[in-house]
């Protein structure tokens, strides 16, 4: 089963990160990914440019408008996302809480959905 | 793959007596099993381009081999070690297999100690001769995650030292259950692809069908060997009927049953008929007497019913689980009324293990609505169709909601 866990903070959180302790958190990360890799629960993971470089794209009448900015204008945003598969909801949501982001800014965990399906 | 289909099926056909020849003559499970995998991968290459030789086991054997003791030799060296592993090429022993090692590689790669989708993994690739890039691409994951999964559940298999053999009598019939559960998961992988590009899919049920044929042939006294491959052969039968040409899904009682293989279903009926009637009972076999009324039933309306609840009675008080309630209160509605199958499903809202799962609520939907409760059921589609994490049922289920939006009746 694949998840997507989309790691949330704000600008006082991304913005004013210690050095030291953002190597750490860093490092953590990195950490936690090799072992995902290594248990082959690892899709992908992908940092998120920052909400100042968002555009919005809408197709109206057949011509696309494009605004500056993200679609939902919000305090929180993300930071980055995090593709795994694993065995359960319990255990994805336990690799959620060993994100270190978790500490200081919100993991959302989103079950992806598959094209499998069976008849009722 | 740009092999002809008949080489692969040749290929995938023998990799396990290939596997069991290398491990009984150098150990080595883990070395062996990437050794033949080469030398598969090495086959699917050369076969068609040069030919297919005499002997295509004895062929695969050699290089195999080959590639086994370079490694080895080669690792023992990197270790700086006076290694005397034998460099000489197989023996005519080696060569002929004396027995078919299919059963015990199948235990061993389903192993207690593995997670389920490891022993699929392992399963697929060093029994079934599947590539990693084909189990990846069945598992629509990145082929470096699958290979990851395969080496850790390696790794782990050499951390536990069991001996390549058969586990001991009195844990036998447990780790049969284990290798049984494996070729249902692999099965149900494929058999639920629907559309698209998961039509690569459809070949996990071709693989899990192949592999309980072989454990059959192995176990002909096994009743629940035999009720699993009747149960896939059953399931499989109605392949073509179950999606529309867009990949929708079509109810059984909807289903254009023309369409159903009757081949598969005289060869499934046959072997669950003779099982039930000579092996001790269990699950697989409930399972699939219960497969084979739908598949022998004219229509939804000709089933005979009646035989479907007492079947899921007995499957209830052999193997419980909430899965199994809700097909019971299906088949309850059928023939007491949705009332009596709704009041079964009332005993489900309580058990953690379902309360939350949409197909309480698919179930719930489909007897209110057989019920005359439209609203109710409408709004019951509507939560099972957010719950579920599949598309194809997603759909399913918001149009059987639409549906009763538009009666006028409702």
């Amino acid at each position: 089963m694949k998840y997507l866990l989309l790691i949330y903070g704000n600008e006082e959180i991304f913005g004013s990160f210690p050095e030291e302790e953002f190597q750490k958190v860093i490092g953590e990360t990195n950490a936690l990914q090799a072992e995902l890799r290594a248990s082959g629960e690892w899709i992908g993971a992908y940092g998120v440019a920052d909400q100042v470089m968002a555009k919005t794209v809408r197709l109206r009448d057949g011509v696309p408008v494009v605004t500056d900015g993200p679609y939902l204008e919000a305090k929180e945003y993300i930071g980055s996302l995090d593709i795994i598969d694993c065995e359960s909801l319990e255990r994805a949501l336990e690799i959620a809480a060993r994100v270190p982001w978790a500490r200081y800014g919100e993991v959302e965990v989103r079950p992806l959905m598959a094209e499998a399906g069976t008849e009722m | 793959m740009t092999t002809d289909g008949r080489v692969e099926d040749l290929l995938r056909e023998i990799a396990p007596e290939v596997l069991g020849a290398l491990v009984r003559r150098y150990g080595h499970f883990d070395a062996s099993e990437d050794a033949v995998q080469e030398a598969l991968l090495a086959a699917a290459v050369q076969w068609p381009e040069q030919g297919r030789p005499e002997n295509p086991r004895a062929w695969l054997i050699t290089v195999a081999s080959r590639r086994l003791t370079d490694q080895l030799r080669s690792d023992g060296a990197r270790r700086r070690r006076e290694d005397t592993i034998a460099t000489r090429e197989p023996n005519d022993e080696l060569l002929v297999p004396e027995q078919d090692d299919t059963l015990t590689l199948l235990f061993m790669c389903c192993h207690p100690d593995l997670s389920p989708a490891s022993q699929v993994a392992l399963t697929l690739r060093a029994v079934g001769g599947l590539t990693t890039a084909e189990i990846a691409r069945a598992f629509l994951v990145p082929e470096a995650t699958m290979a990851q999964r395969i080496s850790r559940a390696k790794q782990r298999i050499k951390a536990t030292a069991v001996p390549f053999a058969l586990p001991p009598e009195a844990e036998r019939s447990d780790r049969l259950r284990a290798v049984l559960h494996t070729l249902y998961l692999i099965f149900n992988e494929g058999y639920t692809a629907t559309s698209g590009p998961d039509l690569q899919r459809n070949d996990l049920t071709r693989e899990a069908t192949r592999l309980t044929r072989a454990v059959h042939r192995l176990l002909p006294d096994d009743g629940e060997v035999a009720g699993l491959l009747a149960l896939m052969l059953l399931t499989e039968a109605r392949r073509a009927a179950r999606t529309r040409p867009d990949g929708g899904l079509i109810p059984l009682a909807e289903q254009d049953r023309s369409r159903w293989d009757k081949a598969l279903i005289d060869e499934g009926v046959a072997l669950v008929s003779d099982a039930l009637a000579r092996t001790k009972l269990g699950p697989y076999q409930l399972q699939a007497a219960i497969a084979a009324l739908h598949d022998e039933a004219p229509s939804s309306d000709d089933t005979d019913w009646l035989q479907v609840v007492l079947l899921y009675e007995l499957l209830e008080r052999v193997s419980p689980n909430p899965m199994v309630t809700l097909n019971h209160a299906v088949a309850v509605a059928m023939v007491h009324g949705p009332q009596a199958g709704l009041d079964l499903l009332a005993t489900l809202e309580t058990d953690d293990r379902i309360a939350e799962h949409h197909r309480l609520h698919a179930v719930r939907a489909h007897l209110l609505e057989m019920a005359g409760d439209h609203v109710a059921a409408r709004a019951n589609y509507r939560t099972a169709a957010r719950r579920t994490t599949s598309l194809p049922e997603r759909r399913y289920l918001e149009a059987r909601a639409a549906r009763l939006s538009d009666d006028p009746s409702s």
